[in-house]
């Protein structure tokens, strides 16, 4: 589903953030990136969805290799991954509902009026089917990450990324969210998640991207 | 195995992606949908989204304003030009008979439809009733004026035709000089042309005006809403999706810059009407100003949301572009 053959990222001024990666994640894998903040973790998440693009190597996305994308071509690419953020990035002057929707408008296969269903099974799924009035600000911080990932999954993307998703969470949270993760992972979705807690991902005994200072340093399989 | 497999596959594609029709519906429902709730954020702007639509009022009302008083005069100068009034004036001593005898002829000429003949005396008397300065002529032996013939010719002629008219009155020998009564309108009428153009001159700049303003606010718009473009490009919307709710923004505004200049132009008529209708009878016109007619109504309504829309679209290619979630 993905893989990374060579890759590596130089950011204008010299500073390098990613030597030559390589690695394959197949389709329906959850696996985890790991690493010190600046070990290269989150551009290495964005360049799956062309918001940074490499300067040396290739990428192969569900088939595509991204260097073929042209800029008119990646809104495309992105409907099919489903993005996480640390701060969620919910729009602030919209419902949860709204937020939630978004995406399904946004590829114009949707009707505005049909895609209440999708919106309510997503929000659903994480457990916040009430709150669909509230706007961001009426949430708590755990709660925002579940509408931020309801709208990741609303339009059932075939890969979900997260880049610190539980940055912000007390551990309980972190796991609440984890298990939502293992859960979209089991109907098939491919899951990459980067995070620096150790301690939390070790115990979901998955496969283990470890970065340092831009390069790979370790592919761990999870013991089952 | 592996066809089946190939159309299970397609037809899982056919599922995913709706046929043509509904992709239409789909499309003008979301504009519609767009299109209701930018109408909605300008509402909730209040004041500063108050002010720019004004702006947008008066610029658009200047230029539709000389356009409608210049289109007025330029129908009542016209009216007056087709009128062809021509007066006659006869050598001075010429008799009554003599007069008389030129007048039956010229009923015989075709192009002419009525002639009325003004004696020397008669003229006299008008003359000294409407100048008021009877006492002035008294003072004189004899009598200044001279005999006149006024002519109305065919209603259908063109102004082109009533000169060669007038040069062929001008040859009888009893006539001393023929007048065109209504040559100054025909001076006006080209006056008003050229008035005109400038009108022209002048919206064009304005119409600029327009694109700038609302250029600028659709600048503001994009800056004041760079996160939500962040989070859009990022979850896939495309640059006409992201370009869409600001190119309605500007619509509206457009459409209601138009209304207010329409509204506008309608109250300054109102406020005109008065002296111009008393301006008008003392030149022995019913002309009345009127409001702001059909053609121009709809001018003011379509081209104030083309421009709206233009505007926004010239500050939104080039200020979305330049946002990129990072």
């Amino acid at each position: 589903m993905i893989e990374f053959n060579r890759v590596s990222k130089r950011y204008p001024g010299g500073r390098e953030a990613l030597l030559d990666i390589n690695f394959k994640v197949e389709a329906g894998e959850m696996l985890f990136l790991t690493g010190h903040s600046g070990a290269g973790k989150s551009t290495l998440l964005k360049m799956i969805p062309l918001i940074e693009r490499p300067s040396g190597g290739e990428i192969i996305v569900d088939g595509r290799a991204l260097n073929k994308y042209k800029r008119r071509q990646v809104p495309q690419l992105r409907r099919d991954i489903g993005i996480i953020f640390q701060d969620s990035k919910l729009l602030a002057d919209r419902n949860v509902f709204d937020n939630v929707a978004l995406p399904l408008l946004v590829s114009g296969d949707n009707h505005p009026r049909d895609v209440g269903r999708r919106v309510r099974a997503a929000l659903d799924k994480v457990g916040l089917l009430k709150r669909e009035h509230d706007f961001p600000i009426q949430l708590s911080g755990g709660e925002q990450q579940r509408v931020g990932i309801a709208r990741a999954v609303v339009n059932r993307p075939k890969v979900l990324l997260a880049d610190e998703p539980t940055g912000n969470l007390d551990p309980e949270l972190s796991r609440e969210i984890m298990s939502l993760f293992e859960q979209f992972n089991q109907v098939g979705v491919t899951v990459l998640v980067a995070s620096h807690d150790l301690e939390l991902i070790s115990s979901m005994r998955k496969r283990m991207l470890i970065l340092r200072g831009g390069r790979l340093l370790a592919d761990e399989r999870g013991a089952m | 195995m592996s066809r089946s497999g190939a159309r299970v596959e397609k037809s899982a594609q056919r599922d995913a992606r709706p046929g043509v029709i509904t992709r239409l519906q789909n499309h003008a429902a979301l504009h519609f949908h767009v299109m209701t709730t930018s109408l909605g954020q300008l509402g909730r702007g209040k004041a500063g989204n108050l002010m720019t639509a004004i702006v947008l009022g008066i610029a658009l009302c200047l230029p539709a304003m000389l356009h409608v008083l210049v289109e007025r005069m330029a129908g009542l100068s016209d009216q007056w030009r087709q009128s062809g009034q021509m007066s006659v004036f006869l050598q001075m001593g010429v008799k009554d008979a003599a007069a008389e005898k030129l007048a039956s002829e010229l009923r015989t000429w075709p192009e002419l439809a009525v002639i009325t003949y003004i004696p020397a005396q008669q003229a006299l008397l008008d003359f000294k009733q409407q100048s008021g300065m009877g006492e002035l002529l008294a003072m004189l032996d004899d009598n200044p004026l001279p005999g006149v013939l006024v002519v109305q010719p065919q209603p259908d002629l063109t102004p082109a035709q009533l000169q060669p008219l007038a040069s062929r009155m001008q040859s009888q020998s009893i006539v001393e000089l023929v007048q065109l009564d209504m040559e100054w309108a025909q001076r006006l009428h080209a006056m008003l042309l050229l008035v005109e153009r400038g009108v022209l001159v002048l919206g064009s700049l304005l119409v600029l005006a327009v694109l700038f303003v609302v250029g600028n606010t659709i600048r503001l718009a994009i800056e004041s809403r760079r996160d939500e473009i962040e989070v859009v490009k990022l979850i896939g919307g495309s640059d006409a999706f992201v370009r869409r709710p600001f190119l309605y923004y500007g619509m509206w505004f457009g459409l209601f810059g138009g209304l207010l200049a329409w509204l506008m132009v309608n109250i300054l008529l109102l406020l005109l009407k008065q002296p111009v209708a008393e301006l008008a009878g003392l030149y022995g016109s019913d002309f009345q100003l009127g409001l702001v007619d059909l053609r121009t109504t709809l001018l003011l309504l379509l081209c104030g949301p083309l421009l709206g829309w233009l505007g926004a679209w010239l500050a939104a290619y080039h200020h979305l572009r330049a946002i990129e979630p990072s």
